[in-house]
């Protein structure tokens, strides 16, 4: 073996002979390592015949396939006879092997016209609309039989996720709602102190805090915290074709994952806002307390004049609706999740995205219907 | 065939938990060059975990793993990715990255270990899919295809770097039995081109017959390895009817 002959690196030498190009390879070919590339070697370059040789070479892995392939299908393309006999017969084969993928494999597709993406959107928008009506028929369907007996809901599961959405969630919404308490403190008191109204801070932080912010804080902070992890449970459920496994035992995935979770939700989300509500109006009373010397009993007293028990219920059903709507886009989105990481992902996204869209526009709506009722 | 001194692995004292529990106690073995080495024994003997220590997916609890005669177990960083970079794993489902494309999945190592141009990656990925068997799936999606074509995309991605070793976890699980023979042949015809030395976990008891040098059965009462050698010895002369038992496929127990 020649190997202390050979050069430290690969190299490709090539002679004119004739019409005959003569390309010799030496050296150790490694992958990891820069190698000669036929393409570099031929640029501009035509000979008649081109032969190929190895005999100096000390190690060699694809690197030097890929060479020698690709060399062969440049003598093809370009009707130049190729000369492979001097290589030992493993090299050849392969090599006609890399040649022969190299004219065969699949073509990427990269056309696209406009008339077809916009088609392919709106297909998969009518398919998003017809899911979501088909989830809403399925999950009605379950619960009429469920009120009416024919089924039984696992009341163990959804203990177990109301503990995990309700009574987890605490800190978080403890948190939140109190800083919002104290942000709308803080940007009320500017307008207010202009005509000595300070005291209407507490009119302001009850009214607000109790028809919207408690159950909208609550709202935001459940469909990131809790509706992406239904999306993601029952994505990757799916992906594992658990959910299948439930269809072919006749169990509903609908009863048995979505409803569990989505009472769960239903019936804690009220109780979050409630408790977003009192920490709310403590921020706002502190805030008055520290900043504009409004004493906590005054503020208290202040503000039972102007909020009603009507105020706390308006908050309260919108938080029982953004509720449903949190735990039905997390289920909704994990069912639709394609079967693989990036949809789970994806899924979880979305999850959120959708949930706090439907919340906004949902509580928009709530304030027609409630102004038009007067309430 | 040429065998070198020093074994391609060489397992010493080896002790692997699983979770909390003790499932292989001091095990020892070695395989040579370009042999293909097979661990069998029945389900729940540690022989996945076995090879998870072996790959260094998991730290083994004592002893180490040599890999040309090179501690594995207690090299420092630098010469652990240089030792990862020769060997290949087939993972039991293909473990094919699922939002990239089957010339992407294969492209990725190449990518992040040599410094190819890319289109020349391009070209590499279309030839190890070509060797497998899977020309023309080039910008397919891994959810696109059969279990069988994951699992032979899977080896693809494996063989990227030309690796020195190879390891399989079951491969024909979940394959059918011409599929199975199919991905047999290929094993073999690889380590007969390149040299590479394959080990394989399996409980195919026609794959070991097929395509295996050496082989070792692992245990799980005995928490070791109970038998090697060469699989027909084994069934033959081997003194340990769980031995004989398993590789003649007759139940060993009556639990």
């Amino acid at each position: 073996m020649p190997e202390s002959l050979s050069p430290a690196s690969a190299r490709a030498t090539s002679r004119t002979e004739g019409a005959l190009l003569a390309v010799d390879l030496e050296g150790p070919w490694r992958l990891d390592q820069d190698t000669p590339r036929w393409t570099a070697l031929i640029a501009g370059a035509k000979p008649a015949s081109v032969r190929l040789s190895a005999d100096g070479v000390s190690h060699w892995d694809t690197s030097l396939i890929a060479f020698l392939g690709e060399a062969q299908l440049w003598c093809k393309e370009s009707g130049v006879a190729c000369d492979i006999a001097p290589l030992p017969p493993k090299m050849r084969l392969l090599s006609s092997q890399f040649e022969e993928a190299l004219r065969t494999r699949g073509q990427e597709d990269h056309s696209t016209s406009l008339v077809v993406e916009v088609g392919v959107a709106t297909g998969f928008l009518l398919q998003q609309y017809r899911n979501f009506l088909q989830f809403v028929g399925e999950c009605w369907i379950d619960t009429t039989r469920l009120v009416s007996g024919k089924a039984g809901l696992r009341w163990g599961d959804c203990v177990a996720e109301m503990q995990r959405c309700g009574a987890m969630a605490l800190p978080i919404v403890s948190l939140i709602s109190f800083l919002v308490g104290v942000t709308l403190a803080y940007s009320g008191s500017i307008v207010l102190k202009r005509f000595g109204g300070e005291i209407w801070v507490a009119d302001l932080i009850g009214v607000a805090m109790t028809r919207e912010m408690g159950c909208l804080m609550a709202a935001v902070v459940l469909s990131g915290r809790t509706g992406a992890a239904f999306a993601a449970e029952i994505g990757s459920m799916k992906a594992n074709e658990e959910i299948d496994a439930l269809s072919t035992l006749g169990i509903s995935p609908i009863r048995f994952l979505v409803m569990p979770r989505v009472l769960a939700l239903g019936l804690m989300m009220p109780l979050l806002a409630m408790y977003a509500n009192c920490l709310g109006i403590l921020g706002g009373m502190a805030v008055a307390f520290a900043t504009l010397d409004i004493p906590p009993a005054a503020y208290w007293v202040e503000m039972l004049t102007i909020v009603t028990v009507q105020d706390i219920a308006v908050g309260l059903i919108k938080a029982v609706v953004f509720g449903l709507i949190v735990g039905l886009t997390g289920c909704l989105r994990g069912l639709e999740a394609e079967r693989n990481a990036s949809g789970v992902g994806r899924a979880a996204t979305s999850a959120v995205v959708t949930a706090i869209l439907l919340i906004i526009v949902a509580d928009a709506l709530f304030a027609v219907i409630f102004n038009f009722m007067g309430l | 065939m040429i065998q070198d001194a020093i074994p391609a692995i060489e397992v010493k004292g080896l002790e692997c938990n699983y979770e909390e529990t003790t499932v292989l106690k001091d095990v020892s073995f070695k395989v040579k060059k370009s042999e293909i080495f097979f661990i069998i024994g029945g389900s729940g003997c540690g022989k996945t975990t076995l090879l998870r220590n072996m790959v260094g997916l998991i730290r083994p609890v004592a002893g180490e793993v040599l890999f040309n005669g090179q501690s594995f177990t207690n090299a420092d960083s630098a010469n652990r990715r240089n030792m990862l970079k020769t060997f290949g794993m087939l993972f039991q489902s293909g473990a094919l990255w699922t939002s990239l494309t089957l010339a992407e999945n294969i492209a990725l190592p190449l990518e992040e270990y040599t410094h190819l141009p890319a289109d020349e990656i391009r070209n590499i990925a279309a030839f190890k899919l070509a060797q497998v068997g899977l020309t023309g799936f080039e910008t397919h999606y891994p959810s696109e295809i059969s279990g069988g074509m994951r699992k032979r995309a899977g080896l693809a991605r494996a063989l990227a770097l030309d690796p020195s070793i190879v390891f399989f976890d079951e491969p024909s699980a979940g394959l059918d039995p011409v599929s199975a023979r199919l991905l047999d042949e290929l094993i073999v015809q690889i380590r007969d081109t390149f040299g590479t030395t394959i080990v394989i976990v399996s409980h195919d008891v026609d794959s070991i017959f097929g395509i295996a040098d050496r082989a070792i059965m692992l245990d799980r009462t005995a928490k070791g390895i109970i038998a090697e050698g060469r699989p027909s010895d084994l069934a033959e002369k081997s003194d340990n009817p769980m031995v004989v038992e398993f590789l003649t496929r007759r139940a060993h127990r009556a639990v």
